[in-house]
């Protein structure tokens, strides 16, 4: 499952590991907004943008491979507007609009992949981003675990029941049907993680276990991105 | 003396005429008078839905019904809901919705750092208790890739590291094949917490309780010694 990969991804000890998650937070919002600012037939713009990740993903002992593999998750929706801008005869566009949210993916992840969820999480409410959303950030990477542990399990005993045999109409049934009682055994579990959580204290915040100060590498990590990435948008 | 002030302070849980009906009509709990003395262990039988489940899960507020709950003395409201979820720790039936943290010992920690700990004293207290449970070598794994009896031990430590005064364990040896069912029993006698154990293994009832209370449709049909209830309720097979 992709997020377990990413979890015992995150758990890595490279210096890219040890920086402040609220200097790679900056880091990742200066890149997004470098990125997206960057005009389309900026293509040399957009290799150095790769380079930098690169750079980054091998700093992290991450593989690349894996980072671009999971980025390319992303593909597929921003592919469809990328389709229509192609088809009203701007291709380059189209190509800057894929290339920024694959970069944009690949950003991401390598913040998710060198930082604990606990991590990133007090980063956002350290910047004073509502504690509501962060909580629904916080559930639903839980959560997405219970939902895809539930889905396995029930696909196992479909499998098990001789579900290869259906037809492909009753294959639509059984998987509207699988998707029904997923969602609802999903809730249970859920709502049972929830009793849990209640039970052991918890009052709408998760506590960092380990908060570290930030520390004058930490600055020098984020002036470094703010100066890569200033030097790439202006210079190309 | 029963009803002397005394009596009821020393008292782990003193409960009377509770009542509880779920949204969809049934009533789970019809009338429950119940009590456990400090450092008692008592064992709740009875069939599926009779009604166990929904009656632990009032000890420390997860549900509210009708009727009175005192938990060491006080009685759970909205003011006291906090000091009695660090009094009563409530380990579930089910180890995989107790583990929600991304390693073992974050996991342990989450309860000590929700009660206000420091993070230092929270991870040397997770430390403490894992070690206790017999799970020092796994603090850096994630819970979900553990066994299910060594998920069990991190959700008892998760729940002693609150450093309760009563322990309520649902269904503690579900799932566990008979060795670890074994050394799981070797840990909870070695605990000096009161304890409400709901089960369905007789074995279980005998070899950690002196005394059982039987649930029936959501009232209490009989109480007393764990054999003479194992026997008069016929709660063995062979």
């Amino acid at each position: 499952m992709h997020h377990l990969v990413i979890d015992r991804w995150s758990r890595g000890s490279s210096s890219l590991h040890q920086r402040d998650p609220r200097a790679k937070l900056a880091a990742l919002l200066v890149f997004l907004i470098a990125l997206s600012t960057t005009p389309p037939a900026a293509q040399g713009a957009f290799a150095a943008y790769a380079v930098l990740l690169i750079l980054a993903a091998n700093r992290a002992q991450l593989p690349i491979l894996g980072l671009a593999g999971r980025a390319a998750l992303i593909l597929p929706f921003s592919a469809t507007f990328a389709l229509l801008t192609w088809w009203s005869g701007d291709s380059l566009r189209a190509l800057a609009l894929a290339e920024k949210s694959f970069l944009s993916g690949v950003a991401a992840l390598l913040l998710v992949g060198t930082t604990p969820l606990t991590g990133w999480t007090a980063a956002l409410e350290s910047w004073r981003v509502p504690r509501m959303l962060i909580l629904v950030i916080q559930f639903v990477y839980r959560y997405l675990f219970v939902v895809a542990e539930q889905a396995q399990r029930m696909r196992w005993a479909a499998v098990c029941r001789g579900s290869q045999r259906e037809s492909k109409t009753g294959g639509f049934r059984l998987a509207a049907g699988l998707v029904g009682v997923l969602f609802a055994r999903s809730w249970q579990r859920a709502d049972g993680i929830y009793h849990a959580m209640l039970s052991r204290g918890f009052r709408g915040r998760f506590v960092p276990a380990a908060p570290a100060p930030f520390r004058a590498s930490d600055a020098l990590f984020f002036s470094a991105c703010l100066a890569g990435c200033l030097a790439i948008r202006i210079l190309l | 003396m029963p009803g002397h002030p005394h009596t009821i302070v020393s008292r782990a849980i003193h409960i009377r005429g509770l009542r509880y009906q779920y949204p969809d009509g049934t009533q789970a709990l019809n009338g429950i008078d119940f009590h456990l003395e400090t450092g008692e262990s008592v064992a709740l039988f009875g069939a599926n839905g009779s009604g166990k489940t929904t009656f632990v899960l009032h000890l420390n507020g997860l549900l509210r019904g009708e009727g009175s709950i005192e938990i060491c003395g006080m009685p759970l409201g909205d003011a006291t809901l906090e000091q009695i979820r660090s009094k009563v720790g409530v380990v579930f039936q089910d180890s995989d919705e107790q583990l929600f943290m991304p390693t073992v010992l974050e996991d342990v920690a989450f309860g000590p750092l929700n009660l206000g700990l420091s993070p230092n004293d929270a991870l040397t207290r997770a430390r403490t208790v894992l070690k206790r449970v017999g799970m020092a070598h796994a603090l850096e794994r994630a819970p979900y890739h553990l066994s299910a009896g060594e998920k069990k031990r991190v959700a008892i430590a998760g729940v002693l590291a609150m450093d309760p005064e009563i322990l309520v364990l649902d269904e503690p040896t579900t799932f566990l094949d008979p060795p670890t069912r074994r050394d799981l029993l070797t840990l909870l006698r070695s605990l000096p917490q009161a304890k409400v154990v709901v089960t369905h293994d007789a074995n279980l009832a005998r070899a950690l309780t002196t005394r059982a209370v039987f649930f029936d449709q959501g009232r209490i049909a009989g109480e007393g010694d764990v054999i003479e209830l194992i026997q008069r309720f016929h709660w063995e097979y062979s």
